[in-house]
C-alpha cells in the first residue's frame, strides 16, 4: 500500500489538547501530524478546506462489542477497543492478533484481552502473551469477577505488565438475573430488578483492590450516584482509577423502559433520574474520564422478545458524538473536554499515540459540523442493527469527513 | 382535583340515574355510549384503565353471573368466532375458566399448550403468535412467564388480545374478578380497606389488584417481608407493611397470595414454616381484621402455609370459591366486550 499524499486541512476550528478551539488547520505527512495552527499547504499536498467545520481528533471508542465499520465511520470513530466477549473469546494470543488486524487500514481495532479463560472469572488468561499480540488493555467482559482473590491476582499481575484493567461493575450476588434497577419502574413492569447499590459494592471492592495492588483500574460504565461518590473520593486520594459511561446513562433514565422497550434493555440497566443527574455532575467535574458507545448491534432475534428474555445492549456508535455534543450545548462540559472524553482520555488509557491533534500524533481526524440537525432512525442506521434507545430523537452534530492516518476514509 | 374526588363527584352525579326505575335508561346513562364505554382493543393490563371502564366490565359481568347460575348456561353471541387460548406457561384454573367462558358464549375455543407446541422446537414467541394470527383467531388469550410478553404479541396480531398473566406484571382478569367478588360482598369498593399479604414481589395478581382497587377508591395495604416487597411500591398508591397484624387492623378484605417459589432465585424466606409464623392467615390473625372481613386467595392455595384450612373454608367469610365463580363471568364479559367491534355490534363496529 502506497503512503497517501501529505494532507493539509485549512479554515476550520481546531480542537486543541488544551485551551479553547482555535481557527486554523493542520498538516500531516506519512500518517503523522506534522503541524497545527495557521497552516499553508505545500506543493503536492491533498488540501481540504474545512469551511469553518470543527477539526477534531477521530473518536477512540473504549469498549465495543462488535466491529461495525459503517457505524464507526458514520460516528467519526477511527479506533475501537474491542471487548473480549466475541464468538471466539479474546482469551488467547491468536484471537487477539487476528482481531487487531481486522479493521485496518481505515479502522484500528484495539483488542481488550479477556482477564480470565473463557471470561469465566476463575483462571487468569495468558495476559502477557496477549499484550505482545496486540492487546491494549485487559477486560473482565460483560461481567464482574465475583471472586475477590482472582480479582486481586489479576490486578497485581496487570499492574506489573502495565495494562489497564477494564471492569464491569455489578455485584453479581446482588444482581442475580435482574434486568432493571430496583424502583418504581421495575415494580410497575414486574421485572426482576436489583438495587443500584450493586454497582457501588462492585466499585468499592475493585477500588480497594486496585489501591492495594497499585493497578490501573478503569470502570467501563459508572452509572450511579453511590459509585460515582466512591470514584470521586478514590481519585481525590490518588488512586489510579478512571471511569467511563455511555450516552444512554446520561441521556435516559429507567423511564425509557416503559412499554417494555427492549432497545432500553442495557447492562448495567438504566437508572433513576437522580443517578442520571449524578452522571452529568461526574462528567462536569472530571470524575468520569471517558464516553464510549458500548456499541452492541442486536437484531430482532435478540431484541424482539419479552424484556427480560431480550439481550442487553445498544447500537451506539452513530449517536456517540451527537449525544456528547448535547452536553456541550447544555453547558455541562465544553468542546475541549468533550473530545478529551471521546478521544484523548481513552487513547491515553490504551497507550496509543492518537486522540490528540498535536505534532507527532497519528493523523486520525474528523471534520464535524456540530450543529447539523438529523433524526435518529432505527430503520436507517449504518450499524449492523438498529437497536437504539434514541429512535426518532432529533439530534445535532454530524461527521463531514474522516481521515485515518492521514488518508480519507470511505 | 385529584382522581379520587373526581370519582366521588362522578358517583354523586350518577346517583339519580341509579334510582330511576327503568334499568334500560339507567344503563344508557351510566356509561358513554357504545365503544366509548370501553375503548380498548384488548386487555393487557389494568394500569391506566379508567374507573368507569372498570365499572363497565364489572357491570357487564353481572348478567353472566346470573346466566352461569341458571340451568341453561348458554348464550350464542360469539357463535362462529374462534378464540385461541395460547398458554406458554402452565395453568389449570385460568385456562379452564377462559375455555368455559368462551364456550358458554358459543365460541369455538381451542387451547395451545406451550409444552406441546413448536415453542419447544426453538420457534420465537413472535413467530408462534404470527402463526396463530394467520389462522384468523377472533381473540387470543395469552399467558406467558415473561413480563411484557403479552403486550409484545398484542402489538403484532390483528385480533384483540387478553392477558391471562404475564410474568410478574399483570393478570387483569384476576384483578377484575377479585373486584367483582368484593363488590358483591361489600356493596361497593370505594372506601374499603383491602390488605394483600404474601409474595407481592413476584405477584402479577397483586399488581392487577392494586391498579383496579386503588382506581376504584379502595385503600390498599400490601404486606410482605422486605425480600418479597417490590421497591418503591408506595408509588403505586399503596401502604406497605411488614407486620401482618398491623396490616390486618381494620381491614375489610384480606387477600392472601401464594409463595411463588418457582419464580424465586435464591432464598427469599428461611422456610415455609417460618413464613407461616409471620404471615400465615390463622383464625387468631383474622380476628385482627374487621369482624366481617372477607377472606380471599387467587389460588392455588398452599394450605397450612399462607392460609390455614379452617380460614380458607370459613363459612360466610371465605370468598375463595366465589372468586373462581366470578372468574368465569368476568372472562365472559371481557370476551363479549372485546369482540363487539368484530361482531359489528351497534355502536362498537
Amino acid at each position: 500500500m502506497s503512503a497517501p499524499a501529505p494532507l493539509t486541512i485549512t479554515g476550520g476550528l481546531l480542537i486543541r489538547p488544551d485551551g479553547t478551539p482555535q481557527k486554523g488547520g493542520l498538516r500531516s505527512a506519512d500518517g503523522i501530524i506534522v503541524a497545527t495552527g495557521t497552516i499553508s499547504p505545500e506543493p503536492g499536498d491533498t488540501v481540504i478546506e474545512a469551511k469553518g467545520a470543527l477539526i477534531a481528533p477521530g473518536l477512540v471508542d473504549l469498549g465495543v462489542f462488535a466491529i461495525d465499520k459503517p457505524a464507526f465511520h458514520f460516528g467519526g470513530i477511527t479506533r475501537a477497543a474491542l471487548m473480549p466477549d466475541q464468538g471466539t473469546v479474546l482469551d488467547r494470543p491468536s484471537a487477539v492478533r487476528y482481531a487487531a488486524q481486522s479493521g485496518k487500514p481505515d479502522l484500528w481495532v484495539h483488542p481488550l484481552a479477556a482477564a480470565t479463560g473463557s471470561l469465566a472469572g476463575r483462571e487468569l488468561a495468558e495476559i502477557a502473551l496477549m499484550r505482545d499480540a496486540g492487546a491494549k488493555a485487559v477486560a473482565t467482559g460483560r461481567h464482574w469477577i465475583a471472586d475477590s482473590g482472582t480479582m486481586a491476582r489479576l490486578l497485581s499481575y496487570c499492574a506489573m505488565l502495565g495494562l489497564v484493567v477494564v471492569t464491569h461493575a455489578e455485584d453479581s450476588g446482588l444482581t442475580g438475573s435482574a434486568v432493571a434497577t430496583a424502583g418504581e419502574m421495575a415494580t410497575r413492569l414486574g421485572l426482576p430488578s436489583a438495587p443500584a447499590e450493586a454497582e457501588a459494592l462492585a466499585v468499592a471492592r475493585d477500588i480497594a483492590l486496585a489501591e492495594m495492588t497499585g493497578a490501573r483500574l478503569h470502570i467501563r460504565q459508572l452509572t450511579t450516584a453511590g459509585s460515582i461518590a466512591l470514584v470521586r473520593a478514590a481519585k481525590a486520594r490518588g488512586v489510579a482509577v478512571t471511569a467511563g459511561v455511555t450516552p444512554a446513562h446520561f441521556m435516559l433514565s429507567n423511564l425509557a423502559m416503559a412499554e417494555f422497550r427492549t432497545f432500553a434493555r442495557l447492562s448495567p440497566p438504566l437508572r433513576s433520574e437522580a443517578d442520571r443527574r449524578a452522571v452529568l455532575a461526574a462528567l462536569a467535574d472530571g470524575t468520569i474520564d471517558v464516553i464510549a458507545s458500548g456499541h452492541d448491534p442486536r437484531g430482532p432475534e435478540d431484541k424482539r422478545l419479552p424484556f427480560a428474555d431480550a439481550e442487553p445492549g445498544m447500537a451506539g456508535a452513530e449517536t456517540l458524538l451527537p449525544m456528547t455534543l448535547t452536553l456541550v450545548r447544555d453547558g455541562v462540559i465544553d468542546l475541549t473536554r468533550a473530545f478529551a472524553l471521546l478521544a484523548a482520555n481513552p487513547a491515553r488509557l490504551l497507550g496509543v499515540d492518537a486522540g490528540l491533534l498535536a505534532t507527532g500524533m497519528q493523523a486520525d481526524i474528523a471534520l464535524i459540523d456540530p450543529a447539523k440537525p438529523w433524526v435518529v432512525d432505527s430503520g436507517k442506521m449504518a450499524a449492523a442493527a438498529g437497536n437504539t434507545p434514541f429512535d426518532r430523537q432529533p439530534v445535532q452534530g454530524r461527521v463531514l469527513a474522516l481521515f485515518k492516518g492521514g488518508a480519507a476514509v470511505g | 382535583m385529584d382522581w379520587q374526588s373526581g370519582l366521588r363527584n362522578a358517583a354523586r352525579q350518577l346517583m339519580p340515574l341509579s334510582s330511576m326505575t327503568s334499568t334500560k335508561l339507567a344503563q344508557a346513562g351510566r356509561y358513554p355510549a357504545g365503544s366509548a364505554a370501553f375503548p380498548h382493543r384488548g386487555l393487557v393490563g389494568l394500569a391506566g384503565i379508567a374507573p368507569h371502564e372498570l365499572l363497565f366490565l364489572l357491570d357487564e359481568a353481572e348478567q353472566w353471573v346470573e346466566l352461569n347460575r341458571s340451568a341453561k348456561k348458554r348464550d350464542e353471541r360469539l357463535a362462529g368466532l374462534t378464540i385461541i387460548n395460547a398458554f406458554f406457561e402452565n395453568s389449570t384454573r385460568t385456562l379452564l375458566s377462559f375455555e368455559i367462558a368462551g364456550k358458554r358464549l358459543g365460541a369455538d375455543v381451542v387451547n395451545m399448550h406451550a409444552a406441546q407446541s413448536s415453542v419447544k422446537k426453538g420457534e420465537t414467541l413472535i413467530d408462534t403468535a404470527m402463526t396463530l394470527n394467520a389462522m384468523r383467531a377472533d381473540a387470543m388469550v395469552i399467558r406467558h412467564a415473561s413480563s411484557g410478553a403479552v403486550q409484545l404479541i398484542a402489538g403484532k396480531v390483528d385480533c384483540p388480545v387478553l392477558n391471562a398473566g404475564d410474568g410478574q406484571h399483570e393478570h387483569p382478569t384476576q384483578g377484575l374478578l377479585d373486584a367483582l367478588t368484593i363488590r358483591r360482598a361489600k356493596g361497593e369498593l370505594n372506601g374499603l380497606t383491602v390488605t394483600i399479604c404474601g409474595d407481592i414481589l413476584h405477584s402479577r395478581v397483586a399488581r392487577s389488584n392494586i391498579h383496579c382497587l386503588t382506581t376504584l377508591g379502595a385503600e390498599v395495604r400490601v404486606c410482605a417481608p422486605p425480600a418479597l416487597m417490590p421497591a418503591e411500591v408506595e408509588a403505586m398508591k399503596v401502604t406497605p407493611f411488614h407486620d401482618f397484624d398491623a396490616a390486618l387492623a381494620g381491614a375489610d378484605v384480606v387477600m392472601m397470595l401464594r409463595l411463588q417459589q418457582e419464580r424465586m432465585q435464591g432464598q427469599f424466606i428461611p422456610s415455609p414454616r417460618e413464613f407461616r409464623h409471620l404471615y400465615g392467615l390463622t383464625l387468631d390473625r383474622l380476628a385482627k381484621a374487621k369482624p366481617d372481613a372477607l377472606v380471599m386467595h387467587p389460588g392455588p392455595m398452599n394450605r397450612g402455609i399462607e392460609i390455614d384450612s379452617n380460614v380458607a373454608d370459613l363459612p360466610g367469610r371465605s370468598a375463595i370459591t366465589t372468586q373462581v365463580e366470578m372468574g368465569v363471568a368476568i372472562r365472559m364479559a371481557c370476551l363479549d366486550v372485546l369482540t363487539r367491534k368484530a361482531r359489528g355490534v351497534e355502536g362498537w363496529a
